[in-house]
């Protein structure tokens, strides 16, 4: 591990350095095993936040109250410690600089961060790739200002033409705000997102809950669901 | 977590990609397979993983009926894909 950021009062972001690594894909995740003195061991899934082309990637880690895993990240690890990591894997749920169709993503809090890293892959794109002129939009669904992950590196990328920011907050918005904090309804999904017509690329990632209702309404508003993509975090008991 | 299938504990089949890298040298999880249950046809990373303290198992999100099963005792790891008629891997 080679630098961590604070992200808000629960999450930080740990810079990892893989020799020989040569990049990933943006959206793909990574396996951290941690094993105990006793040899206990777990194994965690998390998303690559980061879209850099070298041996270095970022990882933004949510502490979980009852996780065995989280809580190490989040609070202890610390520069110059090592990790046994595998990956990153998955060629899936990932952003495809070859295709220029419009792309639309969908977070559930810490969901964001797969999204992230497709939102910095599309900024640095190669301009002759296809993808690099497609437009982006962003629906992130968030319990408050203070949950807020990247808030100062999204408002610098919302300032592209080619990308479109929308933050909803659920629980409590900022002073100014002129949507009281709500939950997503199916209603306000389907004006943040993309039309069905323009046959969107869609990335949906948050917990398990959040992710299946949103897909169900993206289905009902005519989204095909070929064209929908889906990475759920598991049931932290967060709903739209 | 615990095997229920109206649970809402799960995950994607995408999550199950670090797992299979051992067994397989491409990404599998993007690869399309068959359920030899209802023969729904699509990618495996949309299947629903569910991770348990001995491995995880794959179910096929329309039938729910197991595709895959992986257990892994520490020092070897089983693969059984007893519910997949086939995989199709798309080059390039």
């Amino acid at each position: 591990m080679i630098g961590v950021t604070p992200e808000t009062r629960t999450a930080r972001t740990l810079r990892l350095r893989l020799p020989g690594l040569t990049g990933h894909r943006a959206g793909q995740h990574v396996d951290v095993r941690l094993t105990a003195p006793d040899g206990y061991t777990a194994v965690r899934s998390y998303s690559v936040a980061s879209a850099s082309p070298g041996d270095e990637l970022d990882l933004t880690v949510e502490e979980l109250a009852d996780g065995e895993v989280s809580p190490y990240l989040v609070h202890q690890v610390a520069v110059g410690d090592q990790l046994e990591v595998r990956g990153p894997v998955g060629g899936w749920f990932v952003w495809d600089p070859a295709d220029s169709s419009p792309v639309q993503l969908i977070a559930g809090g810490s969901g964001v961060v797969p999204l992230m890293a497709m939102l910095r892959a599309h900024a640095v794109a190669d301009p002759a790739s296809p993808g690099a002129a497609a437009p982006f939009r962003l629906l992130y669904s968030v319990r408050g200002p203070d949950a807020v992950y990247y808030g100062s590196e999204l408002d610098a990328l919302a300032r592209s033409p080619l990308v479109d920011v929308t933050v909803l907050y659920t629980r409590a918005a900022p002073a100014g705000n002129d949507r009281p904090p709500r939950r997503l309804d199916a209603a306000t999904l389907m004006q943040s997102v993309w039309p069905a017509a323009d046959n969107p690329a869609v990335f949906v990632c948050g917990a398990t809950a959040f992710v299946e209702t949103v897909a169900d309404w993206l289905v009902l508003g005519g989204h095909s669901p070929a064209r929908i993509k889906t990475e759920r975090y598991g049931d932290t008991g967060t709903r739209p | 977590m615990t095997g229920d299938v109206n649970d809402l504990d799960y995950l994607d089949g995408n999550a199950a990609a670090g797992p299979l890298s051992e067994f397989f040298s491409t990404d599998v999880v993007s690869a399309r397979c068959r359920c030899a249950s209802c023969g729904r046809t699509d990618a495996l990373a949309t299947a629903r993983l569910s991770p348990n303290s001995h491995g995880l198992l794959l179910r096929c999100p329309g039938c729910t009926e197991i595709l895959m099963r992986l257990v892994d005792t520490g020092d070897s790891v089983f693969l059984d894909l007893q519910g997949m008629s086939f995989v199709e891997l798309r080059r390039g």
